[in-house]
């Protein structure tokens, strides 16, 4: 935990780049066991992040998505998103995802399973926007093939025997009025639902997308953090 | 050429064929320009490169082309095409090989060869420049600069000089240099922009000061990289660091069927064939300082090209430069004839093999650029699967809707945008966009309290409140806020392509949810709805 602090402090110093970091930022996410999210919704994750090979659903809301992909691949992780043609990327580039590391697949058509079977092995984290088209064999192939390669599988709808699960169930949008203002930010109530010690559903109230500044992560949070979870 | 390997501590002569500006003198050429017009060619709104007619008139690398018009009234614009730059190097790189042996290419615009046999054989450096440009001028028509030093690194600076720096006296002749000429020790531009910022904030700001700094103190700090530079700044670099003869195992060829006789196909076989030599190089723990590009027509015409590879060596750079090279052959021009028939077999060479340890930059980029691979190889097995139009990635565009600000362009084609994203454009909307973009935009209705359409005025006013929102095939949906309206009068002066609607954000109530049960979470829905001509659509869909 000292070293922790140091670390944040030497790190508050701006040029100065520590071994740590060094260390974490190789770790992470290339070969480190959970995935950073932005910090606005890390903590609505059991882990702080994204486990690797995990499967993660969400329900009812595109920007949720494209909010859990923008940390890590801002951090260098690749993700690709697969039969969702009809994502508004701008607003993904304002989430935060790094667009240059991000490929779409917009319409694989009957080689959906194949496809993503392929994204597997070089992607870390695959979106899936289409998953009603896979049969429960190839789901569950596709599932076992995530989990030995350690990536992160994200489905836009419902997924049987996902490790967990993000319903958005309302949103309220502030900014606009009768004629005037704009749309500033929506504040939603999700459900998180896991899978063992994290079964019991719980309710979390996140704001998404909004024009204020997110909070930037705290450098050792999602690293170590994480990473702590998931010995935990 | 063996007394030379065998005596490998004296750095060797080396020669550099420079064609200042060529991605102009490209552009010029396939465009049938002249090259005393002021000419630039422009990437992101910026200029890129420039004919000395347009320097002449103050425009400069870097600048916005808005500031470039300006200073010079009559300037060509050209857009950047790496593609075409490449292609139409050929002919000066054949015109070349005829009076040098061993040519290597560095980039488009830059050619490397072993000075000293050739030299020797027309009787003198001086000759051998003369003898070059004159060359190049009788069957190309290209001026190009030649300059002759000890090394790669110092021959590439005295060409843009236009000097030839006698044996042993590349040290004093870089020393007074400003250090930002290391810019040119690589083939492409930047490679050693961190290690050059140091530097300059560490207050060396000529060659010279550099080299006082002790290689050993570069190397502890600054890895094997850095001790490379410093070699290159005092004027001894070494041709290879450790040579190898290429073994047979790590050459790459494919059988092409059908035969690739068409520009277009050549980049997706190009990706193809360098991914696997990349992947061959890693597995066999190498990097290859240059690259034989060997083809075979079905009429057993064989060309052979060497190229020097960017360092560490990518699966991308490796592409372009295949590509580059295969469009050149199919394109013919200058004084080669295209071949008679199509590319059948392609085999890329590694020629100067060397310990990949030895190139390796730091593990941070490494990792990095491990995981471009592993995503690029990834990519290329399902453009294997679904052709190659099929893997995109989204590029942001300047523009004011959603629809035109977002485009996908075909994954391993260049990610250029065609508008500035950061100009003014008037009439763009704020800055939440919509998540997803239906296509087609779904039609519908505003209505106001009376069920009349609602329409938006010429002067861009709403004529009554929005009551309700209806959608074909959606339940009505009361409108509970909503927006000025955002006027898009694009391209007013085309009589075809204009544009004129208005949008509208609206947020609309979806009733109580079911999950939520109670009515204290009323679920609310963000559109972006469009008008033109009292028809309305859902452009796009928030959160």
């Amino acid at each position: 935990m000292r070293d922790a602090t140091a670390s944040q402090r030497l790190a508050s110093l701006g040029e100065v780049s520590t071994a740590g970091e060094l260390a974490a930022a190789r770790e992470d996410p290339a070969t480190g066991r959970v995935l950073p999210v932005r910090a606005d919704i890390a903590d609505m994750l059991p882990l702080g992040g994204l486990s690797r090979g995990s499967t993660v659903a969400v329900h009812g809301s595109v920007a949720l998505v494209m909010a859990l992909l923008a940390e890590a691949t801002a951090r260098g992780a690749w993700a690709a998103v697969v039969g969702a043609p009809d994502w508004g990327f701008v607003a993904a580039a304002e989430l935060g995802v790094a667009l240059e590391r991000l490929a779409v697949i917009p319409a694989p058509g009957e080689h959906l399973a194949s496809v993503i079977a392929a994204l597997i092995d070089g992607m870390d984290l695959v979106v899936v926007g289409n998953p009603e088209a896979l049969d429960a064999s190839r789901v569950r192939r596709v599932m076992a093939r995530a989990r030995q390669r350690g990536t992160v599988l994200l489905s836009h709808g419902a997924w049987p025997k996902v490790d967990l699960e993000l319903r958005y169930l309302s949103g309220r949008w502030h900014g606009m009025g009768a004629g005037h203002g704009y749309l500033r930010r929506r504040d939603m109530v999700v459900e998180v639902r896991g899978r063992g010690a994290a079964a019991r559903s719980r309710r979390v109230r996140v704001v998404l997308p909004t024009l204020d500044p997110v909070p930037a992560p705290i450098p050792d949070a999602a690293g170590s953090g994480g990473a702590r979870g998931a010995r935990a | 050429m063996h007394a030379r390997e065998l005596s490998d501590s004296a750095p060797s002569r080396v020669v550099v064929v420079w064609c200042p500006d060529w991605p102009v003198m490209a552009a010029a050429t396939a465009a049938g320009a002249s090259l005393f017009d002021p000419i630039a060619t422009v990437s992101s709104g910026l200029v890129v490169a420039c004919s000395v007619a347009a320097r002449a008139e103050g425009v400069r690398r870097g600048m916005r082309l808005r500031d470039a018009m300006a200073r010079c009234g009559g300037l060509v614009v050209h857009h950047e095409d790496p593609v075409r730059a490449g292609g139409l190097f050929e002919p000066v790189v054949a015109a070349v090989a005829e009076l040098l042996a061993a040519v290597e290419v560095v980039r488009p615009g830059v050619i490397v060869a072993p000075a000293s046999g050739p030299a020797r054989y027309v009787g003198g450096e001086d000759q051998l420049a003369e003898r070059l440009i004159d060359q190049l001028d009788a069957h190309t028509g290209v001026s190009a600069q030649i300059g002759v030093a000890d090394g790669f690194f110092a021959a590439m600076v005295a060409a843009r000089r236009g000097v030839i720096v006698p044996p042993g006296q590349s040290a004093e002749f870089l020393a007074p240099l400003d250090i930002r000429e290391l810019h040119h020790l690589d083939a492409g531009a930047g490679e050693h922009a961190e290690l050059l910022d140091v530097l300059w904030r560490l207050g060396l700001r000529t060659l010279g000061a550099f080299t006082t700094v002790p290689e050993r103190d570069i190397a502890s700090r600054f890895g094997a990289e850095g001790a490379r530079v410093h070699r290159a700044a005092r004027g001894e670099e070494r041709r290879a660091l450790s040579r190898r003869r290429p073994a047979p195992e790590l050459t790459v060829s494919q059988t092409l069927d059908p035969p690739v006789d068409r520009v277009d196909t050549a980049g997706f076989v190009a990706r193809r064939i360098a991914g696997r030599l990349q992947a061959l190089l890693v597995s066999h723990g190498v990097s290859c300082l240059r690259m034989g590009i060997h083809a075979r027509t079905a009429n057993d015409e064989n060309l052979v090209r060497v190229w020097r590879c960017v360092q560490p060596v990518s699966t991308v750079a490796v592409a372009d430069q295949v590509r580059w090279q295969l469009e050149g052959w199919l394109c013919g021009g200058g004084g080669m004839p295209p071949p008679t028939a199509g590319v059948v077999e392609l085999r890329l060479e590694p020629i100067d093999v060397v310990e990949a340890g030895r190139l390796q930059l730091d593990l941070v980029t490494a990792t990095d650029a491990d995981g471009r691979d592993r995503a690029g190889r990834a990519l290329v097995h399902v453009q294997g699967l679904l052709g190659f139009d099929a893997v995109c990635t989204p590029v942001i565009d300047g523009g004011r809707g959603p629809v035109e600000r977002a485009r996908l362009v075909v994954w391993g084609e260049q990610r250029h945008r065609r508008r500035a994203p950061g100009a003014p454009w008037p009439g763009r909307l704020p800055p939440l966009s919509p998540v997803v973009i239906p296509s087609p935009s779904p039609q519908g209705r505003v209505v106001d309290m009376t069920g009349a359409s609602v329409v938006v005025s010429r002067r861009c006013e709403i004529n009554a409140a929005p009551h309700l929102v209806q959608v074909e095939g959606w339940p009505p949906m009361p409108v509970l806020a909503w927006s000025r309206p955002w006027p898009v009068d694009e391209r007013w002066w085309a009589t075809d392509g204009a544009v004129r609607c208005a949008r509208l954000q609206v947020v609309v109530d979806r009733g109580p949810t079911t999950g939520c049960g109670t009515a204290e979470c009323p679920d609310q829905l963000a559109l972006l709805v469009a008008c033109t001509g009292g028809r309305w659509r859902v452009e796009g869909i928030y959160g």
